[in-house]
């Protein structure tokens, strides 16, 4: 029989069923960060916090497959160039770097503001996919007295 | 009461925490004392109505603790050498902190009242922010409009940071695996 990885069964119900709640509440931070308290580097500890949640309940080797660990790193890379992208845009327009060159909107509605919310959402997904790497990295780490990790 | 007590409060419990997490011997209570602190910062920015500032603050306390407990609980850290106490030191410590507290007490008097900036941009940002930018949360337009460089400047140091433990710790993995 296969050897068992992660927590007990309870823990990887309540993950199964909790974590796309908790994905979904990072989206929501992110998406309404120029409306309510919150943005891109809030949601994105959420989203992290909620792989690190699959993490610690399934183990390792399952989070590799429903993540795609390579994946997320290319992920990380891209949105630093896609920030400097858009602030290079910016100039291309006829504005300064890293000036809003997008219509700003009413205010109070979910698509105003601008560049503001573009920016929000790739530092969300910065910083969630550098802080989950950390951890993924940190969970790999064999330990001196040959402990299993 | 007035928001100063609350914060005196908050900020009593959080000296009383981390003496606490000094003195505790078992490092899992030491690190639960830690996180209490971490939660006192985050209830003082409520007080303060920074709410973005809070959410920040709670949820990397939450990550920082996960990751402290996975670090510290499987490594052999619990038993802990008690240090011997250099007197020496503690004298000139005490002597060189009560010569800053007296040294600081001019400069506290200078201090503006509380709720009043000391910098003059912060008024044309609650008075123009929302027109110039078009957002509605006034800390969001900031950081990402008027001060975009700033923002920037974090997520490259987020970013060479992550590069950086990436690499170090990937090259340790690589050489435990080669020695099995």
């Amino acid at each position: 029989m296969k050897r068992q990885t992660g927590m007990t069964l309870i823990v990887k119900t309540i993950t199964r069923l909790t974590v796309w709640l908790i994905i979904l509440y990072g989206f929501y931070i992110i998406l309404h960060g120029h409306l309510t308290p919150g943005g891109g580097f809030g949601g994105g500890v959420i989203i992290a916090l909620a792989f690190l949640n699959v993490l610690l309940a399934y183990g390792r080797e399952f989070t590799d497959k429903w993540l795609k660990i390579s994946f997320l790193e290319k992920l990380e890379s891209l949105s630093i160039i896609l920030f400097l992208l858009l602030g290079i845009t910016a100039l291309l327009a006829g504005k300064l770097f890293l000036e809003n060159f997008i219509g700003k909107g009413h205010l109070y509605h979910l698509l105003s503001a601008g560049t503001i919310p573009v920016f929000n959402i790739i530092i969300g997904i910065k910083v969630a996919m550098s802080l989950f790497l950390v951890i993924w990295i940190l969970s790999g780490l064999k330990l001196e007295e040959g402990e299993e990790a | 009461m007035p928001i100063e007590t609350w914060l005196t409060f908050v900020l009593g419990f959080m000296i009383i925490g981390s003496i606490v997490a000094l003195e505790l011997k078992d490092i899992l209570s030491s690190i639960i004392s830690i996180g209490v602190v971490g939660l006192g910062v985050s209830v003082a920015f409520l007080f303060l109505q920074a709410p973005d500032l809070a959410i920040v603050q709670f949820l990397f306390e939450i990550f920082a603790i996960i990751i402290l407990v996975k670090v510290f609980i499987k490594k052999d850290y619990h038993y802990e050498e008690p240090s011997r106490i250099n007197k020496m030191l503690i004298g000139v410590t005490v002597i060189t902190l009560a010569v800053i507290f007296i040294f600081s007490i001019s400069v506290f008097k200078n201090i503006p009242p509380f709720g009043e900036p000391l910098l003059h941009t912060s008024k044309y940002y609650l008075e123009n922010g929302a027109g110039d930018t078009g957002a509605a949360n006034l800390v969001s337009s900031i950081i990402l409009d008027y001060r975009a460089y700033d923002t920037l400047g974090e997520v490259t140091v987020l970013f060479t940071a992550i590069l950086g433990s990436v690499t170090v710790l990937r090259l340790s993995i690589r050489k435990n695996k080669n020695k099995e």
